[in-house]
C-alpha cells in the first residue's frame, strides 16, 4: 500500500485499481469490498484455471519419467495441451447422477472439495506484497479450511448410493481426521519460531529458513499434508484394487473432473505451505527490492517440493489402514508432541543464556531424531524377537517378513 | 445502510433460514448440512466483528470437527434414523408459543437500541496484540488459568473415559499385531 514504484508491481496495481474506483465516486468500504472480490476471482481463476491444468501435465510427463514411459506427447508441443482436450472431453462427457442418490449433497459435494482447496490459497505470501488476506490466525485458518474438505469428501461417499464409496468415504474421515493432529501439533513449531500464526510474519521471521531451525518438524509436516491430500502410498481411500475407486466411484464427467483438479491442486497447494512454512517462502537474494523474483523463488521452492511428492507417488507402494493408523497414532503424534515440546524449550533457553539460537535448535532436534531412530531400532528387534519366538526354533529363517 | 450492515443482514438472513431448515428438513443428513451453514454463517458473524481468532475455531471446532462427527454418526446408523413418523408431536403449538414469547420479549428488548444508527466501536488497531492477549489470559494466574486447567482435566478425563468405553473386554494384551 505505498506510492507508485516499479519495484512493487503488485502493490501499484492494486492502487491503480483502487484510485480508479474511488474516481468513479464509490465510498472506501465499497472499493475495498470490490477489490478483494476481484483479488479471489483473480487467485481462483490462477490456481484452478491455469495452475491445475499446467500442474497435471507436469506430473504426467514426470510421472511417466519415473515409469520409462514418455507420457502424453500427441497433442500440441510435448503434449502440453492434452489437458485442454481432457478437459473438453470431461465436460461434454454425460453427467450421470446414480439413482437413490441424495442429488443436493451429491451435486455439493465436489463444489465443498474444490472450495477447501481454493480456499488455502488465501493465507499463502506468494510475494512480499501478493497474498490473498493477511490474516493474523493464518495457520489455524489452514487447518479449519482441511476440515470442509473431510466434510466434501464425506458428502460424495455418502450421497452416491454406493457401498465402495461409503467404504472410501469412511476410510478418508479416519485418515484424514488421525492425520490432521501431527499436522496441528507441528504448526505450532513455525508459529513459536516467528511468534505469530500469519502466513506474512511467518515468511518475515525466517532469515534462516524453519527447515533448518525444525527439521524434524518439516519432515512430520511434509508427511502428514501427504496424507491429508491421500496420495500414494497414503491413497487408500482410493485404492482401485480395493474399493473400486473409493469415494468418487460415481462421479462422471466434470464432477469428478474437480475431484481430479481438486487433488492436483491440493498437492501442489501442500508444496506452496511446505515451501511458505519452512523453506522461506518467497525469501531469496534480492526479493525484497523486486517482488517479481519473490514470486519466481516461491514457484521455485514450491515446484521442489511437489516433485519430491510426486517421486513418493510413483516410487511406493500403498500401506495398509492398520500400517497408517499406527504410523501416525504411534509415530507421528507422540514425535510431534515432542518436537512442541523440545522447540519451545530450547527457544527459550537459549534466549534465556545467549545461546546462539539456529545451532542450538539444530542440535536438539538432531538429537531428538536420534532418540527416535534409537526407540523406533529397539522396538524393531523387540517385535522381530517376539515373532520368532512364536514360530518356535524350527521353522523357516526369520527376516524375510516385516513386522507390523 | 453501509456495506457492513447489508453483509449482516444477508448473512442473518441466511442464518435464520438455515436453522428452520435444520428443525423441519425430513431427512437428518440434510438437517445436518442446514446446522453447517448456520454455522458457517456464524463464523461469518465473527468475521464482522474482527474476532479472527473465534470465527477460524468455530469452522476448525464445529463445522470441522462437531458437525463431521454428526455426519458420521448419521451415516453409520442410516437405517436406524430413517424416520417415517410424523414430524410433530401433539403438543408443538406449546413449543411454537415459547418460542414466539422469546422472539417477542428479545424483540422488545432490541426495540430500545437504536440499531441501525449505532455506528461500530473502533477496535485496536493491532490485532495480533488482542490474540496474544487472549493467549496470555489463559495461562495468567490471576486471570483464566484455574478455568482453562479445570477445562483441560475435564477433556483429559471424558478422554479417558472414551477410551476405557470403547475398549474391548477381551484381550488386554496382544498389542497390535492381532
Amino acid at each position: 500500500m505505498t506510492g507508485l514504484s516499479f519495484n512493487d508491481p503488485f502493490g501499484t496495481l492494486g492502487n491503480l485499481i483502487r484510485t480508479f474506483l474511488l474516481g468513479l465516486g464509490l465510498p472506501a468500504p465499497w472499493v475495498t469490498f470490490i477489490q478483494f472480490l476481484v483479488g479471489s476471482v483473480v487467485l481462483i481463476g490462477a490456481t484452478l484455471g491455469g495452475g491445475a491444468i499446467v500442474l497435471i501435465w507436469i506430473e504426467r510427463k514426470v510421472g511417466a519419467r519415473f515409469q520409462d514411459r514418455l507420457g502424453p506427447n500427441r497433442v500440441g508441443p510435448f503434449g502440453i495441451f492434452q489437458n485442454f482436450a481432457d478437459a473438453v472431453k470431461l465436460i461434454t462427457k454425460e453427467d450421470i447422477t446414480p439413482s437413490g442418490a441424495d442429488k443436493v449433497v451429491f451435486n455439493l459435494a465436489p463444489l465443498l472439495v474444490v472450495m477447501s482447496v481454493v480456499g488455502l490459497w488465501a493465507v499463502v505470501p506468494f510475494a512480499p506484497s501478493l497474498i490473498g488476506a493477511d490474516l493474523n490466525v493464518g495457520v489455524l485458518y489452514l487447518l479449519s479450511i482441511g476440515g470442509v474438505g473431510t466434510l466434501g469428501i464425506m458428502l460424495a461417499g455418502m450421497s452416491s448410493n454406493n457401498k465402495y464409496a461409503l467404504l472410501g468415504a469412511l476410510r478418508a474421515v479416519a485418515m484424514l481426521v488421525s492425520f490432521e493432529i501431527p499436522m496441528a501439533l507441528v504448526l505450532l513449531v513455525p508459529t513459536m519460531l516467528a511468534g505469530s500464526m500469519g502466513t506474512v510474519q511467518i515468511v518475515d521471521s525466517q532469515a534462516t529458513w524453519f527447515v533448518a531451525l525444525a527439521p524434524v518438524a518439516a519432515l512430520i509436516f511434509f508427511i502428514s499434508s501427504v496424507a491429508e491430500i491421500g496420495r500414494a502410498p497414503f491413497d487408500l481411500l482410493e485404492a482401485e484394487s480395493e474399493i473400486v475407486a473409493g469415494y468418487n466411484i460415481e462421479y462422471s464427467g466434470m464432477k469428478f473432473g474437480l475431484f481430479m483438479v481438486s487433488e492436483f491442486l491440493h498437492a501442489f497447494t501442500v508444496s506452496a505451505l511446505t515451501a511458505v512454512l519452512f523453506l522461506g517462502g518467497w525469501r531469496g537474494p534480492g526479493a525484497e527490492t523486486y517482488p517479481l523474483l519473490g514470486l519466481l523463488y516461491f514457484l521455485i521452492k514450491s515446484g521442489a517440493v511437489y516433485f519430491v511428492i510426486i517421486w513418493f507417488r510413483f516410487s511406493s507402494p500403498r500401506v495398509r489402514i492398520d500400517q497408517l493408523m499406527a504410523l501416525n497414532w504411534k509415530f507421528l503424534t507422540p514425535l510431534a508432541l515432542a518436537v512442541v515440546v523440545v522447540t519451545a524449550v530450547v527457544q527459550k533457553l537459549a534466549e534465556a543464556l545467549g545461546w546462539p539460537m539456529t545451532p542450538s535448535l539444530l542440535g536438539a532436534n538432531i538429537l531428538l531424531a536420534l532418540l527416535t531412530l534409537g526407540v523406533l531400532r529397539a522396538y524393531a528387534r523387540a517385535l522381530r524377537q517376539q515373532v520368532e519366538a512364536q514360530r518356535g526354533p524350527d521353522s523357516a529363517p526369520a527376516g524375510a517378513v516385516g513386522g507390523a | 445502510m453501509t456495506l457492513l450492515q447489508i453483509i449482516f443482514l444477508v448473512i442473518a438472513a441466511v442464518m435464520l433460514i438455515g436453522s428452520f431448515l435444520v428443525v423441519t428438513s425430513r431427512r437428518l443428513i440434510h438437517a445436518g448440512l442446514w446446522l453447517i451453514l448456520v454455522m458457517a454463517g456464524v463464523a461469518a458473524m465473527l468475521v464482522i466483528l474482527e474476532a479472527s481468532f473465534l470465527a477460524v475455531v468455530e469452522v476448525l471446532v464445529y463445522i470441522g470437527a462437531i458437525s463431521i462427527l454428526i455426519i458420521f454418526a448419521v451415516m453409520l446408523t442410516r437405517r436406524v434414523m430413517d424416520d417415517t413418523g410424523p414430524q410433530s408431536t401433539q403438543l408443538w403449538w406449546v413449543a411454537g408459543l415459547v418460542s414466539l414469547l422469546l422472539f417477542g420479549g428479545l424483540l422488545a428488548v432490541f426495540a430500545r437500541v437504536p440499531a441501525l444508527l449505532v455506528t461500530a466501536s473502533e477496535l485496536p488497531a493491532d490485532q495480533a496484540t488482542v490474540l496474544s492477549d487472549l493467549g496470555r489470559s489463559l495461562v495468567d494466574a490471576n486471570r483464566f488459568v484455574l478455568p482453562f486447567e479445570v477445562a483441560s482435566i475435564l477433556l483429559l478425563a471424558a478422554m479417558v473415559g472414551a477410551i476405557f468405553i470403547a475398549r474391548p473386554e477381551t484381550s488386554v494384551e496382544g498389542g497390535e499385531d492381532e
